[in-house]
């Protein structure tokens, strides 16, 4: 603590006395405080694992490391761990250990493609706009943030992907038969595609509020008053000058926001209206094996689903509230 | 307050009906683009043409989007009718929906009260504890809990404590009602709460709000113990236990006060999770069950009371915030 202090608070006395203090910049010290933190960094290494191992879900299967997530062996169902099948065997006789890597898969893709549409594009370019430009822009998309943030979104995020996933299939369907692509419904790619816009659509709004409020502080300071008086255009005062400025707070509303995403793709499926079967999924995973009768004859089934999900969850809070730390010096 | 406050109440407040009318005709509408038929729900086993279309007119779904949430909202704003369940045959939404909504408020009423009593005082421990080991450990396992979904935990609370140790029934809601209040109007009167089954459900939705709460109180304490005034309290030599109730926790529990009056917005919501897996009759099963069932009149009046409530508790959220603590004034724009 007090070793940090010294690191940070440049003392008038430090600049003429002997000693060197190594000029650092904000980030490098935030990283320097976030290196410090073993329950934080042994997160980071799960969730680091849990990606890689995800997203290398088609190459370790084609490999031959593990299965695909649909071969079954309907002589060798319900088996409990072994050597062969660490996780045991389900209903159809799939292995599950596969099942959890194709279904981290599903999480990876959901994560990524939400957080980028929603957490990033949106929220940014959104907070960026409104807290900039102001005026009627800035009233609009606040009002539309108002609407979204009091709607109760898990009822609504549940409501609009029972209604529109026929429309969206029939939309990928147009799609195939006007490209010629052909296994785009049969590959679940609408399912996806749905779950992430929706999570994006309701994603943003947190992310885009806390941009603006900073926003609207930092326009009103000297470098961007110097920078507008030596004629830089809008776009750069954006990018060059605003947005490294608010870059920490992007970074950890988004790690805030992670598990929730993960959480509701989960949710949904568990729901029977996100991704659909045979495409894996913790929360079909979840909802096969949580029957009180089939828990207590096959409990493997959702222990081990059970334990990397909840795994995962706690990794994603525990890098968010280190950045949180790291990153907002006042209420270390 | 001071008049920025007041207008700035009054914008929030004229936005309430724009929000809720657009919320109200999105949901109209979702409900109604979807596929299913509540026709085919409702006709039971008169399953020819002519009695769908019966039923359509009857209903008024063969007019246009539109022209039905016109009727829709004009029954709703005329006569406080908020509809009739396909479903359930013959009962109104409101018949069926207020029983569900007390229901789950009984839960979670104790949830509040347990969660409260032992976050607090957790939130307050950690924070003194900062700079030792106990402070991460503590938050840690508040994460922790955090991280497991009821979908996850009740499972495994009804493998253990109902079926291999046999303590607690698998059911959530008493079959046959121990604790009635006789005053009640007829559907309320049963005190569900009050029973062996809701242990289980209770744990389940009290695991994930005590980390909540310890969390919330630990920075809130945090923040304040940081403040000059705490510092001077203690230089004046005033004994550790009262700088802690006098100084700190009064000014920690202000901010914490606002989260305890949006919690109590949360009392008329469900938990779908919990109360479908355990089987509890409360408003969150019932939304689970209308959605499934394509009930439109059932889902639209669920997620309307669930925004009507939360933009005015947001409202009032932010009035009781500048009546505890005056230094908080809105809509003061520097420029």
């Amino acid at each position: 603590m007090a070793r940090e202090a010294i690191e940070i608070a440049p003392s008038p006395i430090s600049e003429e006395s002997p000693v060197e203090q190594k000029a650092m910049s904000p980030t490098r010290l935030a990283l320097r405080r976030l290196l410090k933190k073993k329950i934080a960094m042994i997160a980071i290494v799960f969730i680091i694992m849990f990606y890689v191992v995800g997203a290398s879900a088609p190459l370790l299967s084609w490999v031959g490391v593990i299965p695909s997530y649909n071969d079954q062996n309907l002589d060798n169902t319900l088996q409990g761990p072994s050597w062969e099948h660490p996780f045991g065997t389900d209903f159809l006789g799939r292995d599950q250990l596969s099942r959890v890597v194709w279904a981290s898969q599903t999480t990876v893709i959901i994560t990524v493609a939400s957080l980028i549409t929603g957490g990033l594009i949106l929220a940014v370019s959104l907070g960026l706009l409104s807290g900039y430009v102001g005026g009627w822009v800035d009233s609009a998309i606040m009002r539309v943030g108002d609407i979204f943030a009091s709607l109760p979104s898990l009822l609504i995020l549940i409501l609009i992907n029972a209604t529109m996933k026929d429309q969206v299939r029939g939309l990928a369907a147009d799609l195939e038969s006007f490209t010629g692509i052909g296994g785009i419904v049969k590959s679940g790619a609408p399912d996806y595609f749905l779950i992430a816009i929706t999570l994006s659509l309701f994603g943003w709004v947190g992310g885009a509020r806390i941009i603006r409020s900073q926003i609207l502080s930092l326009r009103e300071t000297e470098f961007i008053l110097a920078a507008r008086a030596v004629g830089a255009p809008t776009s750069r005062i954006l990018f060059r000058h605003l947005l490294p400025n608010v870059a920490n707070i992007i970074i950890v509303s988004l790690s805030l926001g992670l598990a929730g995403i993960a959480g509701s793709e989960i949710v949904l499926t568990w729901f029977g209206i996100g991704i659909q079967p045979p495409h894996p999924s913790f929360g079909a995973m979840i909802f096969e094996a949580s029957g009180v009768r089939t828990l207590n004859v096959h409990p493997h089934l959702l222990a081990f689903p059970a334990a990397v999900v909840v795994g995962l969850f706690f990794s994603f809070n525990l890098l968010g509230d280190a950045l949180t730390d790291v990153f907002t010096p006042r209420a270390r | 307050m001071d008049s920025g406050t007041t207008s700035y109440l009054v914008r929030r407040l004229m936005w309430v009906p724009v929000i809720l009318f657009v919320v109200s005709f999105v949901t109209f509408a979702l409900g109604r683009l979807g596929p299913g038929d509540p026709v085919r729900v409702a006709a039971g086993q008169f399953r020819d043409d002519e009695a769908f279309e019966r039923i359509r007119a009857a209903r008024g779904l063969d007019k246009p989007v539109y022209e039905q949430y016109y009727i829709y909202m004009e029954g709703v704003l005329t006569r406080m009718d908020l509809g009739e369940s396909f479903r359930y045959q013959d009962y109104d939404v409101s018949e069926i929906i207020f029983p569900a909504i007390w229901r789950s408020a009984q839960y979670n009423a104790v949830v509040l009260v347990l969660t409260l009593s032992m976050g607090i005082p957790l939130g307050v421990f950690a924070a003194r504890r900062q700079g030792t080991w106990a402070d991460p450990a503590s938050i840690s396992f508040f994460l922790f809990l955090q991280s497991i979904y009821s979908l996850i935990s009740v499972p495994f609370l009804l493998l253990f404590l109902a079926l291999k140790l046999g303590w607690l029934p698998a059911s959530g809601w008493p079959r046959d009602c121990n604790v009635t209040l006789d005053f009640l109007p007829q559907g309320y009167e049963c005190i569900g709460v009050l029973s062996a089954e809701a242990v289980i459900p209770i744990i389940a939705l009290s695991l994930p709000a005590v980390a909540i709460w310890g969390r919330y109180t630990r920075a809130f304490t945090l923040e304040v113990m940081r403040e000059d005034y705490v510092r001077t309290a203690r230089a004046k030599g005033i004994p550790e236990s009262k700088v802690m109730t006098r100084h700190v926790l009064r000014n920690a529990l202000l901010p914490l006060s606002t989260m305890i009056i949006f919690s109590l917005v949360g009392l008329l919501e469900g938990s779908f999770f919990v109360e479908t897996l355990t089987g509890i009759p409360g408003i969150g099963r019932l939304a689970f069950e209308a959605i499934g069932g394509r009930d439109y009149d059932m889902i639209m009046a669920i997620v309307m009371l669930g925004a009507v409530t939360f933009v005015l508790a947001s409202i009032v959220v932010d009035i009781v915030y500048t009546m505890i603590d005056p230094r908080i004034r809105y809509g003061a724009r520097s420029n």
